[in-house]
């Protein structure tokens, strides 16, 4: 059985699942392989930060295609050994595999990720910059409408544009002074 | 003698074995090698020269790779806690770049990698990463350099984002379908670097007299080896477009710097890379 997924693009309007997935039963692979979470954001599924591109079930094979979030982070060697280990907890002889294109965009964190990066204290990514042209240099902070995720202000103020993994930026709420972590726009 | 995953079964076999129970799965990151392009299709395509590419890629990947390890050097000793952060972040955006670009060199041209012990479990970047001589590095001389001061690293990551990222947007094109997509996902890693590169160019040269001294230092510094990173990156009128602005609005002047004579390596690679290989080169057989 075969469930394939495919990215949507770029630009393209972010409501709803960013990631439109085939049909799937109650406990096929790719059930399980969604259900995995991000070790650094365990509030998020593989398929909620929409990393899981593919899975192909045939018979107790399951090959499992994952696309990196950032070339360098070290969560996709966690990514993977937890997706053959559930599998294989459930009988499955599993196997993950990259796939580098298109690169993965932070505009494919599903609208349900979105509201479980707010239910925990972060800030969802807005829309990433289209391409297009010569990528422009800016020399002011990043602008970017952000909401505190712990009180709603709108007054908050750009720490750090790199935080704790590479997804990330810092933030501080001028209102009730709690940092807090964006994740990026790419 | 192989370092594999301690067996939490054996009494001596790790402190954090009790943390596991008889999971073995979590083990830290991951419990042996993944290859950055596995179940990727890296055949070469027809028209290219394999060899050619191998080199082309080695040359991104090294570039990567030594500025990768120069700024993490940081870790720890940079201005502030939010700046240590900043490079280390940097510093592994461009390892990721690295171990794509070798991986993606040594599935092209395996001749490229170094022969090891025969069962040697030493996967192919890992085997260019560490087992490589200085003379075999194909990066420019511009990241091989030591740091010099905090102003002079952001002079010289200001320099090589903007012509690495003019070079990725390129890329994207490129004839190699594995290539241009290891561009397509470093030109938005690249794009975060010159940004952070030429906001501090700016706040060093437009802060204090300290601080534009040091900055000026610094670009004076590094500029001698630019002219050879952008002839490896054939940089174009679009790159002379970003500097002329970020230095514009900086108030600083082009330096009239010759560029540094020679070819090949400084003797800082051969420094860096001493201390980058040597746990590697004293277990050839081990696995990480």
């Amino acid at each position: 059985m075969i469930h394939p997924t495919k990215p949507r693009e770029r630009g393209a309007a972010r409501e709803g699942l960013a990631l439109p997935r085939g049909p799937r039963k109650g406990n096929t692979a790719y059930a399980l392989a969604a259900s995995v979470t991000d070790p650094e954001m365990p509030m998020l599924t593989l398929e909620d930060l929409g990393v899981l591109r593919d899975v192909r079930e045939s018979g107790r094979e399951v090959v499992v295609t994952i696309t990196p979030t950032y070339s360098g982070c070290p969560a996709m060697a966690t990514m993977r050994d937890d997706l053959v280990h559930r599998l294989t907890d459930a009988g499955y002889a599993a196997r993950v595999e990259v796939a580098l294109s298109p690169a993965w965009s932070s505009d494919w964190i599903t609208e349900r990720g979105r509201q479980a990066l707010r239910d925990h204290g972060l800030s969802a990514p807005g829309p990433a910059p289209r391409s297009g042209g010569p990528i422009p240099l800016t020399l002011m902070p990043t602008a970017r409408a952000v909401a505190c995720p712990q009180c709603g202000s709108d007054r908050t103020e750009l720490t750090s544009e790199y935080g704790a993994t590479a997804c990330k930026a810092l933030y501080r709420c001028s209102d009730c002074l709690e940092p807090f972590e964006h994740v990026k726009e790419i | 003698m192989s370092h594999s995953a301690p067996d939490p079964n054996e009494d001596h076999g790790s402190v954090y074995d009790g943390l596991l129970g008889t999971d073995t799965s979590q083990w830290a990151f991951g419990t042996d090698f993944e290859d950055p392009l596995a179940g990727v299709d890296t055949t070469v395509p027809a028209d290219l020269d394999p060899a050619e590419l191998a080199a082309y890629c080695l040359a991104l990947g090294d570039d990567a790779l030594v500025l990768s390890h120069r700024l993490s050097e940081w870790c720890s000793n940079a201005p502030d806690l939010e700046e240590d952060i900043a490079l280390a972040n940097i510093a592994l955006d461009l390892l990721g770049q690295a171990r794509l670009l070798l991986a993606r060199a040594a599935a092209a041209d395996p001749s490229v990698v170094p022969t090891l012990p025969d069962g040697s479990p030493v996967p192919v970047e890992d085997a260019l990463a560490f087992f490589r001589e200085a003379i075999d590095f194909r990066n420019v001389r511009l990241v091989e350099v030591a740091n010099g001061d905090f102003a002079e690293t952001i002079a010289r990551l200001l320099l090589f984002a903007t012509v690495r990222l003019a070079a990725f947007e390129r890329l994207c094109a490129h004839r190699d379908p594995v290539l241009a997509a290891i561009a397509a996902k470093g030109v938005k890693e690249l794009t975060y670097h010159r940004d952070y590169a030429g906001r501090w160019f700016l706040t060093l040269a437009q802060g204090t007299d300290e601080s534009r001294r040091r900055l000026l230092d610094g670009l004076s510094a590094t500029w001698p080896l630019y002219a050879e990173l952008a002839a490896a990156y054939a940089a174009g009128a679009e790159v002379d477009v970003v500097l002329d602005q970020v230095f514009a609005v900086s108030g600083v002047d082009r330096p009239e710097v010759a560029p540094m004579a020679g070819r090949g390596h400084t003797e800082a690679l051969s420094r860096m890379l001493a201390e980058m290989q040597v746990v590697a080169r004293a277990h050839p057989e081990g696995l990480w």
